[in-house]
């Protein structure tokens, strides 16, 4: 389908302008005014986002809401956008998450108001463009810039060694993206003058030229993700930015890279990434197994989730490399679930940190007698974290388990300690934190979560459970892509 | 014997930028010290003039007159063009600063519209003598400007080593042309190259190996002009020690005459030995962006870290020459002007955020810039994470075309060293923006512009993100000021 109407354009400049509008209102005298404003331009963005979903065809396999215009001439860029669906359901994540970030920081931040909610808007935009460009100039442009206002987020609202935090971010990211951009012009060069990605999906290409461009983008998407060995800025980046951050980090920027794999890595060099699937599906384990055991012993509360993150996005790679229906589809829900409950975590530890200005587990004990309502929430979503059956979490790892079992049963028994591991050190803290008695005066003095709280996790909690039970509306708009995708893959291209 | 006068409709502008050098001199004489602002005046409407001129006088096609001395092609009016908008901006951005330190005189003005005259002549050149005329013009000048604070220690020590070196890079180069002339026995540019061909062609080793001896002197000389390593010494101390005003001309629109310089010179003067020079270039690049950008990750002081960014920036420049194509030439005229309009933003800036009595120099002037004034850290932070090549700014489009030619021509390790140290180069800049947004300010003295600079400023930092977002415009006038030219 593609009316006339350009809504994917709509759907990545509204939140822009809206940023740019929410910078406007000036300094923290205008404060209530940019935090109504942002509502209503995140808002905006996600019932634009809306007719994405209504208007979308899950049995076309090709690009749908297509919007083509020349760009930059002189090198053949286009402003090519386009979804299909793999792309869709992330960008309805991420408009569906700006709204709760913005709530969640309403009244946490309170200095620089309006550049905070200035810098989320514009990088949901940037966001969505990344998910719907066409064209790898104009996916790079929005891949790079949406390091800018996280950059800025970690390192003016972050804690204490937000520095350090920021500058490693972005330093990290930058490497990795360099050498994709190396990989693009080079593919500039072999398809004779296209930075078209479609072009680049049929290009053929012999195994050796794959094979490096394979591990350019490697590096660009598994930073992202993050991969084992490369994830070493995320605790970092999670624990020193504020709590909207550590959301939109978790739930929207780690996409990214999964998102990369299936639209660069898997198509454009198929018989590479078939050749090293033995090595990313070995690096996917070690990060499922060794980084679950490292959350387990960790004593800061987002550092646990952070490596949590890490964990269950290397299920989301071990998905991808399976090569079969259930690994790819089961990686999309796990990324899309995953989505909702790091956002939930972050958001839950956010709630605390908030009244005690700790995230140490130490500093905590007996906090549901204090807070009740709060500990339901974080129940239902440390058990979603476990993958308990019911939630979102489970359906996503047990397709992937599924998908692992065709290929390999041991690839099938080792991801599926998982269930034991993130079972283990997800309610070991959330024992250690919430039940017993009631541990310090601090403890004793707690609140429980006022209304807004209370409705950013109903709305969460609500994602969560739907998904886990009836997963199939998110399913079904991605069959067709995915099938599409992996007879490609299997075609190859040699 | 006849003596027909030469066509002077093509060096228009020149003379007239000479006459009105001599009115600025003399009116700023009359005028005497109530009414300095008449040389600045006179000096902008020169520069307009000029532009008007070169406007109308637009031609398709190349005119020689002078004997062959003197060019005008398609490329010449670009780069003059865009030389006239950047001396202009120059000027509107130091007037404030050189007021209060007592440089704003008539000789602040003629020094600067010499040099302008010079950088026109090397554009313009198309014979070895006026090429070297042109730049010694050029050079003479800046080495005055340099001076122009006699009681400053920093400033005098700036200009003998500014003077020295420069001295011996013209030396290098006069002798590499005098090598040339020994080896084909003509010195008009198109000659030269007809000559060299013969060479090649009829194989006449001896007359060739002179000739490569020539072009590495040739080298030298050029890549002491664009501060490019190992020839890069004494840009880190010019620009700590210049006046921030001069730094700021020394830096912009000279390196538009310098690529001139280098197309003259290299391409249509050498080309047929690109093979030869293409090896000293790649050295040069890959030098100047290890020294480049690993020095300037331990500078705090901002001119001197510019200093070095500007020799990394000339590194990677001069990749796009490397790969010896049109399509290379124009990536690299468009990495010169990119680079040119941001390094005019942030020296405006840092002149911007001095005021008398004090020098905006250490890193840490910039610290909590985003407390003090939100718009114009949002400016640097622009200007920054272009220099940075982050996209959606137009830094990015200069990296990314210069790189698309060397990939193109085949040098796939020379781009991934590229962008592995543009990645390091991305730290230095980054601690720029860390210091305006993460830290909290040292002083509260309020950055008060004049109207017009504040409009600039603010024109110039948009300018990065506008032409960021649709390049299209810039990159074509670079492709076909090339294209019709070579």
């Amino acid at each position: 389908m593609s009316s006339g109407f350009p809504l994917l354009s709509l759907i990545i400049w509204l939140p822009i302008l809206a940023g740019i509008a929410v910078l406007a209102t000036g300094g923290d005298r205008n404060a209530q005014l940019a935090r109504y404003l942002a509502l209503a331009g995140s808002m905006a963005g996600l019932l634009v986002a809306l007719p994405l979903y209504g208007g979308f065809d899950p049995l076309l396999g090709t690009m749908q809401f297509v919007e083509l215009h020349p760009w930059i001439e002189r090198f053949n860029i286009h402003y090519h956008l386009g979804v299909d669906g793999i792309a869709m359901p992330l960008i309805l994540l991420n408009c569906f998450t700006t709204p709760l970030v913005v709530i969640a920081g309403w009244q946490v931040i309170s200095n620089r108001v309006s550049q905070y909610m200035g810098a989320l808007l514009i990088m949901s935009g940037i966001v969505n463009g990344v998910f719907s460009s066409l064209d790898a100039i104009l996916f790079y442009v929005f891949w790079e810039a949406s390091l800018i206002p996280m950059f800025l987020i970690i390192g003016v609202w972050g804690g204490p060694n937000r520095v350090y935090a920021a500058i490693k971010f972005f330093l990290y990211t930058l490497l990795g993206s360099l050498l994709m951009l190396v990989a693009f012009i080079y593919l500039y060069t072999t398809s004779g003058g296209s930075f078209s990605i479609l072009d680049y999906h049929k290009l053929p290409l012999p195994l050796a030229p794959q094979i490096l461009i394979f591990v350019a983008f490697l590096l660009a998407f598994a930073v992202k993700v993050p991969m084992w060995p490369v994830h070493t800025w995320l605790p970092d980046a999670h624990v020193e930015a504020p709590t909207g951050g550590s959301v939109v980090l978790a739930a929207i920027l780690l996409k990214l890279g999964g998102y990369g794999f299936l639209r660069f890595s898997l198509p454009i060099v198929p018989d590479a990434s078939q050749y090293l699937s033995g090595m990313m599906i070995t690096l996917s384990l070690v990060a499922v197994v060794y980084i679950g055991l490292v959350a387990l012993v960790q004593a800061d509360m987002k550092k646990l989730i952070a490596y949590s993150s890490v964990s269950h996005m290397g299920f989301v790679t071990l998905g991808f490399f399976l090569f079969n229906a259930y690994g790819v589809e089961g990686a999309m829900v796990q990324m899309i679930s995953h989505g909702f409950i790091s956002a939930a975590m972050f958001l839950c530890v956010g709630v605390m940190y908030d009244r005690l200005h700790s995230r140490q587990i130490a500093d905590y004990g007996g906090v549901a007698n204090k807070m009740p309502v709060f500990a339901a929430f974080f129940m239902l979503f440390a058990m979603a974290n476990s993958g308990l059956p019911g939630t979102s979490g489970f359906v996503g790892e047990f397709m992937v388990i599924m998908g692992a079992m065709q290929v390999n049963f041991w690839y099938a028994f080792l991801a599926a300690t998982t269930l034991i591991f993130g079972a283990a050190y997800t309610l070991w803290m959330y024992k250690r934190v919430v039940f017993g008695a009631v541990a310090n005066p601090a403890v004793e003095a707690l609140q429980d979560i006022n209304r807004r709280e209370i409705l950013i996790l109903a709305i969460l909690a609500a994602a969560v459970l739907w998904m886990g039970v009836y997963p199939l509306p998110l399913t079904e708009v991605m069959h067709t892509t995915v099938d599409e995708l992996l007879a490609h893959v299997a075609r190859g291209k040699l | 014997m006849n003596f027909l006068p030469p066509d002077l409709a093509p060096a228009y502008p020149e003379i007239f930028l000479l006459v009105m050098v001599c009115v600025v001199l003399l009116a700023d004489l009359v005028a005497g010290e109530k009414r300095r602002y008449l040389a600045y005046l006179l000096a902008q409407a020169a520069l307009f003039g000029c532009a008007l001129i070169t406007f109308v006088t637009l031609a398709p096609g190349t005119t020689y007159t002078f004997s062959g001395m003197f060019v005008d092609d398609a490329m010449a009016d670009t780069l003059k063009l865009l030389t006239y908008v950047t001396v202009s901006m120059v000027l509107v951005y130091s007037r404030d600063y050189i007021a209060v330190r007592g440089m704003f005189n008539g000789e602040f003005f003629s020094l600067t519209l010499f040099a302008t005259l010079g950088m026109m002549v090397m554009i313009s050149a198309s014979h070895f003598l006026t090429l070297y005329l042109g730049l010694e013009l050029l050079s003479l000048s800046l080495y005055a400007m340099v001076a122009l604070r006699r009681d400053s220690v920093v400033a005098t020590e700036a200009a003998m080593k500014y003077f020295v070196l420069g001295a011996l890079a013209s030396g290098f180069l006069l002798y590499g042309m005098s090598m040339v002339y020994g080896a084909t026995g003509v010195l008009n540019i198109a000659q030269v190259a007809e000559v060299i061909q013969k060479v090649i062609q009829g194989g006449v080793i001896d007359d060739y190996a002179i000739l490569v001896v020539g072009l590495v002197f040739i080298v030298a000389g050029i890549s002491f002009k664009l501060s490019a390593a190992p020839f890069h010494m004494w840009a880190p101390d010019v620009y700590q020690g210049a006046p921030t005003a001069v730094v700021l001309f020394i830096g912009s629109a000279p390196k538009l005459a310098a690529f001139g310089f280098v197309m003259r010179l290299l391409v249509e003067g050498m080309g047929s030995m690109a093979a030869d020079w293409q090896g000293m270039l790649i050295i040069l690049a890959v030098m100047s962006m290890i020294i480049g950008n690993l020095a300037a990750i331990a500078q705090t002081n901002i001119k001197r870290m510019l200093a070095y960014s500007t020799i990394s920036h000339m590194g990677f420049m001069l990749l796009g020459i490397v790969s010896a194509d049109g399509n290379g030439y124009s990536s690299s005229m468009f990495y010169m002007v990119v680079y040119v309009l941001m390094t005019l933003g942030i020296f405006g800036m840092i002149m911007l955020l001095s005021r008398e009595g004090f020098e905006a120099e250490k890193i840490d002037d910039f610290k909590g810039l985003n407390r003090r004034n939100p718009w114009y850290a949002f400016i640097t932070l622009l200007l920054m994470f272009s220099l940075a090549g982050v996209p959606p700014l137009v830094g990015f489009y200069a990296k990314l075309s210069v790189l698309q030619a060397v990939l193109n021509a085949g040098y796939i390790w020379l781009a991934v060293v590229a962008v592995l140290f543009s990645l390091v180069g991305a730290f230095y800049y980054l601690r720029i923006i860390k210091l305006m947004y993460f830290d909290e300010p040292e002083s509260d003295a309020p950055i008060l512009p004049p109207g017009d600079v504040k409009l600039l400023i603010s024109a110039n930092g948009l300018a990065v993100l506008a032409f960021g977002l649709f390049p299209q415009a810039l990159m074509a006038l670079c492709a076909y000021a090339i294209q019709q030219s070579i």
